[in-house]
């Protein structure tokens, strides 16, 4: 038996065909939840706290990371009540420069690996990316699966991937980046996040953000669920990361209203939600400012980075 | 017009105009909902239109932010093209223009000529946009070996408080000296005139100026001119009419994010006044190191 059907055996993998109409609609009514006010700010506060504050550029440079770092640390100036982000996502080669650049923070870092974003490399390069991350001092690894091989029906070697990925990462976190805007159908987001699940992922993820669609309200939803049953079964916690087209606090405080929904307040924390985004933060902090003065504010005012 | 909606001479069923308002190149109702009767001077109602809220303001702020790099970067000699190209679809619609100022208590000849004017204006002004920087900016005596010059700037997102007298040409005369020089704008009609604000949003809808440089908001003053004073993300308000303490409380609220704050006087006499296109540009000066 090759290693993929070893893994493939011990999955259990039942079908779990998604109403999407249904799942639309649901969508539609929590979408209607206006949060103001006093729960606005908490939410926003919160959404800050569990944003992966991202820069997957290949124009990135040691001097846009440690400054995406400094925003990372200190959001607004001339503002003490906001919490740092979760954590710093970015490439591997990137990841020395963050932990140096946070030394002394509660930030994680994390590294997208395994020939991010396409995933189109042998696994041995996969692997061994990984591992490069990690030894630099990724405290967390986003790798992506392998859609050519699920699109094709080999959940085998899929489920195989992540496992050997989760062997390479030891200490540190593994989320698994399912690249829902490729998947097609909300079915395969269901059959793809109970193979992340099965093999071992700490967190499942939307999307790279470099397809769109990426993070899709319906796609977050589908994937809630699958943790929700996950958890049911095994009493197993696994987390959530939407990443890739969240751009506005409306968004972000609707998938917290999801999350509240489905799987309840165990689940608000960063430890186990995560937002991955690189200009959310600048809309939620406008929203912030905007409640604390009484005035509309502009991009202008806000970093960057 | 007969009560089950039918017309009594053709038998055909009456289509009326639902007056909309211009953000981000869509026609959009309020997204409040609400409406404003408006009536003619005689008391006769004529319809409902938009009253914007202020969060269809801050609409057409996000609008108007993102048409306004694009149409900065427009080459002076287009700009000047697409404003005539409005000219244009104006001058194709002004029978239309006319009966719409007429309807608001216009003379026939009042409303022909307003509407002329109108047009005019636009000319004249798509004329100056590919001038106005050679009268403006300037090349400065500095004792060092600088080059030295200033040129004009756009500066970014312009509310415009519209006044009511001249319904149409109080509108264009504000728009076009604010929009020649690359600003987008988010204009406000109150009262009748907003009737002849909307139509000409349908003008200016099937011309070439591109989505979002140009925004129509029609509603009360009193409830929006405050958030066009807060708002960061203006860089100018300019305002007709109005009173003292309206004008105070404004500029009071234009500090905040040292937006400029310019009071535009209603009158035809300053109407083809090419100062008015200063009135919302930033000078930028340069030194430029020169050999020796």
């Amino acid at each position: 038996m090759s290693p993929s059907t070893v893994t493939l055996n011990k999955l259990n993998l039942q079908a779990h065909p998604v109403d999407e109409v249904g799942i639309r609609e649901r969508v539609a009514r929590l979408a209607t939840r206006s949060i103001k006010k006093a729960s606005k700010v908490e939410g926003l506060k919160l959404a800050l706290s569990m944003v992966d504050l991202t820069t997957l550029e290949g124009a990135d440079t040691p001097g846009k990371v440690r400054q995406l770092c400094t925003k990372a640390i200190h959001l607004h100036s001339g503002r003490k009540d906001l919490p740092m982000v979760a954590a710093v996502c970015v490439y591997p080669t990137m990841v020395r420069i963050a932990r140096k650049a946070l030394e002394g923070t509660p930030i994680q870092v994390a590294a997208v690996a395994t020939a991010f974003p396409s995933g189109m490399n042998p696994l041995a390069v996969k692997l061994e990316d990984t591992r490069y991350a990690v030894a630099e001092g990724a405290h967390e690894i986003d790798m992506v699966i392998s859609r050519g091989d699920f699109l094709r029906g080999d959940y085998g070697r899929v489920a195989d991937e992540i496992v050997q990925v989760k062997e390479a990462c030891g200490k540190a976190h593994l989320k698994v980046i399912l690249e829902t805007g490729e998947l097609g159908t909300l079915d395969r987001v269901r059959l793809a996040s109970d193979i992340a699940m099965q093999s071992g992922a700490d967190f499942i993820k939307t999307s790279t953000g470099k397809i769109q669609p990426a993070a899709t309200p319906e796609v977050v939803l589908v994937m809630l669920l699958a943790i929700s049953d996950f958890y049911r079964k095994t009493g197993k916690k696994i987390g959530m990361k939407p990443a890739g087209g969240i751009a506005n606090a409306k968004a972000a405080l609707n998938l917290l209203i999801m999350v509240r929904e489905v799987l309840g307040p165990a689940w608000l924390t960063p430890s186990l939600f995560r937002i991955g985004a690189s200009k959310l933060p600048n809309d939620m902090l406008m929203q912030l400012e905007k409640e604390r003065t009484g005035v509309y504010q502009g991009p202008d005012y806000y970093s960057n980075d | 017009m007969s009560k089950n909606g039918l017309n009594g001479k053709s038998g055909r069923l009456d289509v009326r105009k639902t007056y909309k308002m211009l953000i981000g190149g869509a026609f959009v109702r309020s997204e409040s909902g609400r409406a404003l009767d408006v009536e003619a001077p005689g008391g006769k109602w004529l319809g409902h239109v938009c009253r914007a809220s202020r969060k269809d303001f801050r609409n057409a702020v996000v609008a108007a932010r993102k048409a306004a790099a694009g149409w900065a970067s427009t080459t002076a000699y287009l700009k000047g093209q697409i404003l005539y190209r409005a000219a244009e679809m104006m001058e194709g619609r002004s029978s239309s223009l006319c009966e719409v100022l007429q309807s608001v208590g216009h003379s026939s000849a009042a409303a022909k000529s307003e509407v002329s004017q109108s047009i005019d204006l636009l000319v004249y002004y798509a004329g100056w946009a590919d001038k106005y920087l050679q009268i403006f900016g300037s090349v400065n005596p500095v004792s060092s070996p600088y080059f030295n010059f200033s040129v004009t700037e756009p500066m970014g997102v312009v509310a415009y408080v519209a006044g009511e007298k001249r319904p149409l040409l109080d509108l264009v005369s504000g728009i076009a000296p604010i929009v020649v020089s690359g600003n987008s704008v988010i204009t406000l009609s109150t009262g009748r005139s907003a009737v002849a604000a909307m139509e000409l949003g349908e003008v200016l809808a099937t011309s070439d100026i591109p989505h979002g440089v140009i925004n129509l908001l029609c509603g009360l003053r009193e409830e929006l001119v405050g958030q066009m004073s807060s708002h960061m993300d203006v860089n100018a308000l300019v305002v007709q009419g109005g009173d003292e303490k309206e004008h105070a409380a404004s500029r009071e609220a234009c500090a905040l994010n040292l937006k400029r704050y310019f009071l535009k006087s209603q009158g035809s006499n300053c109407d083809e006044d090419p100062y008015r296109i200063m009135d919302t540009v930033e000078i930028k000066t340069t030194w430029h190191p020169v050999g020796g």
